[in-house]
């Protein structure tokens, strides 16, 4: 059981355009928290920051500012090399995140070996087929000496979770982990997390821009727009009865047979260019607030009084 | 539903044959080796066949044949039964100098190979996956060791470094030196477009130390370019060497190819008609050379493999066309009759 | 299920579906490697006059070979292996797609049938400005026009998909995704097309902008009252936009049938897989994620 405290995140990249540097602010004081046996989904278009949250999580990059607190059941900090043990990640391509020159067990066992979970040879073979029926990949033992691209995008896909788990994780980034596969698998996939979930009571970050996963795969979403946080609360509360004018342009925007035809030719009533990302509403709290840190803090301390 | 079953087909089935590669890292044997070796083609078949020939000459050939040095009366001879390839002007063996020669000519190409792909390696690899100041400082390096012109420099060097000092090693470092700069920004380039894998940002996310990711995740992929600079520095360490040996700034205390040629030019070979002085050295390294070539087109095909197919394509997509044309024949006749 | 599907496609043969403005017959595309695939087997379909039909499947499925065959853009080793692709002219005279010569199919292409392509940034050339590349294609295609006509159709068609005139100086790397797209599209119906085909336009774009150039799609296609062949992988989608949808699987069309028929009861287990692989937005949850259901190896290949 591990818990994520993520206070403050800034997160800017400097852009040269010859001489001059500019400075792009990717994370503007994001704060969330991840706990055990919950998902979050964190919604938004490509460019709002989503997965630079994601690569600061999972030590690709440094933070600007603020702090990322990771911490076991017992509040003891997780520091240093035992970090990736608690974080991983489940990338989005999997057609990429697997070295085409390697075995699939060697993507399994390299982390087993690392992380220490296993000793001897045989241990960590035997863990490797564990981990592969674990997400489904079966019979293992022929699936562990081929190579990446004897496998479908979906099996490739279980590999990588199974990886990403083989250290221990309690913690799992799954940046949009079904986006790149066919729509038939993306079910199972989703499915397979929901179930290790459980198994693990693994706090999850789902990192997505389609909102009618994220409304049934998660607990709780988190809208951000241009690196701000502009709408949180629980799954159900934030799609069906959006606040923010973003919120409601991305719903608006999602493919929704149930809604009638008409709705693609009905103009948009919001203006793309007016929305305002300065202020957040919060179901939470049931109140709007400013983005940034007052939010954070007040969705903190509003769901101290949920039951998790 | 998905098309992955179409690749599934592993190309391994129909490797076979040994590849002119360096050796790798020495990590266990896995499946992934075997997609690193070429496809037996008739054009890599003829380039293993001429390297290893000439290599196995280099190498038996001096334990076999008498001095070369020796000087005898029967000066100029052609081609005979005592001497195959006839004598010089001072009646040395020209079959037992070739030998010599082209063990002196390996030698500094394998020097040279050796050398200038651990320096590209290191310049263009390292440099590329440590990223920011370190590449930039690595990349300004290898960029002005690319416009160093390798021939002024050694002349330069043979000004300063006494002739009898000047040994094969000397020559061998000059011209790695000068020669690694440009596969370092080929590695670079490579290793560039490997590093921003996802595979590789996985592998540092489950905690993979540095020189792992280097050598077992980013290395294995860019072996046959590896493989393709090492065939290429050897065979330009060869030909540089016998250029700048046939202008007399060789190696003086042993024997190539070039040196060979500077001494056949020296005894007027060419005016006095004694081709079988000049035609062999001259045709050793024109042999050793297409043999490396062809070695490298078919490393080529590794690391582009639209190449393999480029001619098997042309072939299926020709026959595509005839017989859609002939389907609209057909119909047009159909149309005409009714 | 073969024969519903075929049936309207054997009258439209001979001329007897009104208002069609393409039909294909029995369509079968081979794609002639060791050993040789079928991409394409016996698809029949009819593509009426304004109406835009969903083509949707998975990767692999042969939707994109399909709609480049229809066009000929399909390159060897793909041959059309039988089959009859049909162009009913709005005048009234039938072209035999298959039978045009060289220079029949060039005139033909953009003039009478253009397509979009999934990425704006490969299909337009990034080292000339906008303005020069939609000159190029109505140049091209209609050498007799003046300069001015040239700069004043340029101007007309993107002001029709909703970009600024002045954008007509820029170069394809200037642009926004979704600007890209829209050039794109523009750059299709330049020459008035009677059928536009669009392969997956806007997977590769927010799911805001996405909706913006549907609504820009559906738009066009009511004022100017040209077909479209929209080929993506999201059902939903399709179901919004399209009027009638063919599902294809493994090369074949299993359904083709209304949106609204699709949706209120699919008869293809495949098509109903499809449809239950998209959760519902705003609906119930339905048999998705959590409710313990099973999530098997689907993929096994």
């Amino acid at each position: 059981m591990t818990t994520v405290h993520v206070t403050d995140l800034v997160k800017d990249y400097s852009i040269r355009s010859g001489l001059r540097r500019r400075r792009l602010r990717a994370v503007d004081h994001v704060s969330l928290d991840l706990v055990p046996g919950r998902t979050v989904a964190l919604v938004g278009e490509s460019g709002s920051g989503k997965s630079t949250i994601a690569k600061i999580l999972t030590r690709m990059e440094k933070p600007t500012s603020g702090t990322v607190e990771v911490a076991l059941d017992d509040g003891t900090p997780v520091r240093g090399p035992m970090y990736l043990r608690q974080v991983q990640m489940v990338f989005q391509d999997p057609f990429a995140s697997l070295n085409p020159f390697h075995s699939i067990e060697h993507h399994i066992a390299r982390p087993l070996l690392i992380h220490e979970r296993t000793r001897t040879a045989a241990q960590t073979h035997e863990r490797v087929l564990e981990m592969l029926e674990r997400v489904n990949l079966t019979p293992a033992e022929t699936i562990a000496p081929r190579r990446p691209h004897e496998l479908s995008g979906g099996q490739r896909q279980r590999v990588a979770i199974a990886r990403a788990l083989a250290p221990g994780a309690q913690v799992l980034i799954a940046d949009e982990p079904v986006s790149m596969l066919d729509v038939s698998i993306r079910l199972g996939v989703l499915n397979l997390l929901g179930r290790l979930q459980r198994e693990d009571r693994l706090a999850v970050l789902y990192i997505t821009h389609d909102l009618a996963t994220a409304r049934h795969f998660s607990d709780e979403i988190v809208v951000l727009y241009r690196g701000r946080v502009v709408e949180r609360g629980p799954a159900d509360a934030v799609i069906l009865d959006p606040h923010h004018d973003y919120t409601k342009l991305l719903a608006q925007a999602a493919p929704d047979p149930e809604r009638g035809p008409e709705r693609v030719t009905a103009e948009a009533v919001i203006d793309r260019d007016a929305i305002d990302n300065s202020v957040c509403y919060d179901h939470f709290l049931g109140e709007w607030v400013q983005a940034g840190t007052p939010a954070a803090r007040g969705a903190r301390a509003g769901r101290a009084g949920q039951p998790a | 539903m998905t098309n992955v079953t179409a690749q599934t087909q592993p190309a391994a089935a129909e490797l076979t044959g040994p590849a002119a590669e360096p050796d790798g890292p020495g990590t266990r044997a896995r499946p992934g080796w075997r997609s690193l070796l070429p496809t037996m083609t008739p054009w890599l078949a003829i380039g293993l066949g001429l390297v290893i020939v000439i290599t196995l000459f280099g190498i038996l050939g001096p334990l076999l044949v008498g001095d070369p040095q020796r000087i005898r009366d029967q000066g100029l001879t052609g081609p005979s039964a005592q001497f195959w390839l006839g004598t010089t002007q001072t009646g040395q063996d020209v079959f037992a100098q070739l030998a010599f020669a082209t063990r002196g000519s390996l030698e500094i190409g394998a020097i040279v190979g050796v050398i200038a792909t651990a320096l590209s390696g290191f310049f263009g690899i390292y440099g590329a996956y440590r990223g920011g100041v370190v590449d930039e400082a690595f990349s300004l390096f290898s960029n002005v060791a690319l416009v160093i012109p390798g021939l002024p420099l050694i002349i330069v060097i043979s000004g300063f470094v006494p002739r009898e000092s000047r040994g094969l090693w000397t020559i061998a470092l000059v011209l790695a030196v000068t020669s690694w700069a440009a596969s370092a920004r080929v590695l670079r380039a490579q290793t560039l477009s490997v590093r921003h894998r996802d595979y590789v940002a996985a592998s540092r996310a489950s905690g993979e130390k540095p020189w792992r990711v280097i050598v077992v995740e980013i290395l294995p992929n860019l072996l046959p370019v590896i493989a393709s600079q090492f065939v290429f520095a050897v065979i330009a360490a060869i030909l540089g060497e016998a250029g700048l040996a046939f202008i007399g700034l060789g190696a003086s205390n042993s024997s190539t190819l070039g040196t060979m040629l500077f001494y056949a030019q020296n005894g007027f070979a060419l005016s006095l008609g004694a081709w079988w002085w000049f035609v062999p050295p001259g045709l050793m390294i024109a042999l050793f050379g297409m043999g490396l070539s062809l070695i490298n087109f078919s490393i080529d095909e590794i690391i582009n493999p639209k190449l393999k197919n480029l001619r098997r394509h042309r072939r299926l997509a020709k026959r595509a066309a005839r017989l859609e044309r002939e389907l609209t024949r057909r119909g047009a006749a159909q149309e005409a009759d009714r | 299920m073969t024969s519903t599907v075929q049936a309207p496609a054997a009258t439209a043969a001979r001329g007897a579906t009104p208002g069609a403005v393409l039909t294909v017959e029995d369509l079968s595309v081979v794609y002639e490697v060791d050993p040789p695939v079928t991409a394409v087997r016996g698809a029949s379909l009819t593509l009426r006059r304004g109406e835009i039909l969903g083509l949707a499947g998975e990767s692999g499925c042969g939707k994109t070979t399909l709609a480049y065959a229809v066009n000929r853009l399909h390159r060897p080793p793909a041959r059309v292996a039988s089959g009859r692709i049909t162009f009913h002219d709005v005048g009234g005279d039938d072209v035999d797609v298959l039978a045009l010569g060289d220079r029949e199919l060039r005139a033909f292409r953009w003039n009478k049938l253009s397509m979009v392509f999934q990425g704006a940034m490969n299909a337009l050339n990034p080292v000339t400005t906008v303005r020069a590349q939609l000159a190029d294609t109505l140049r091209t295609h209609r050498p007799g026009l003046s300069r001015a006509a040239v700069h004043a159709r340029s101007r007309d068609v993107l002001e029709r998909v909703g970009v600024d005139p002045a954008r007509l100086t820029s170069y394809p790397h200037e642009l926004s995704g979704g600007m890209r797209q829209r050039v794109m599209i523009a750059m299709a119906m330049l020459l008035e097309p009677q059928i536009m085909i669009m392969d997956e336009p806007t997977t590769a774009l927010d799911v805001v902008v996405q909706r913006e150039i549907l609504r820009e799609i559906v738009r066009l296609r009511d004022e100017l009252d040209f077909a479209v062949m929209f080929i993506t992988h999201d059902l939903p989608l399709l179901l919004e936009i399209s009027n009638r949808i063919a599902v294809m699987l493994d090369g074949e069309i299993v359904e083709l049938d209304t949106a609204a028929n699709l949706l209120a009861g699919a008869s293809h287990p495949y098509t109903r897989k499809l449809l239950g692989s998209f959760p519902s937005l705003s609906g119930e949850r339905g048999g998705f994620i959590r409710s313990g259901v099973d999530e098997t190896e689907e993929d096994q290949a």
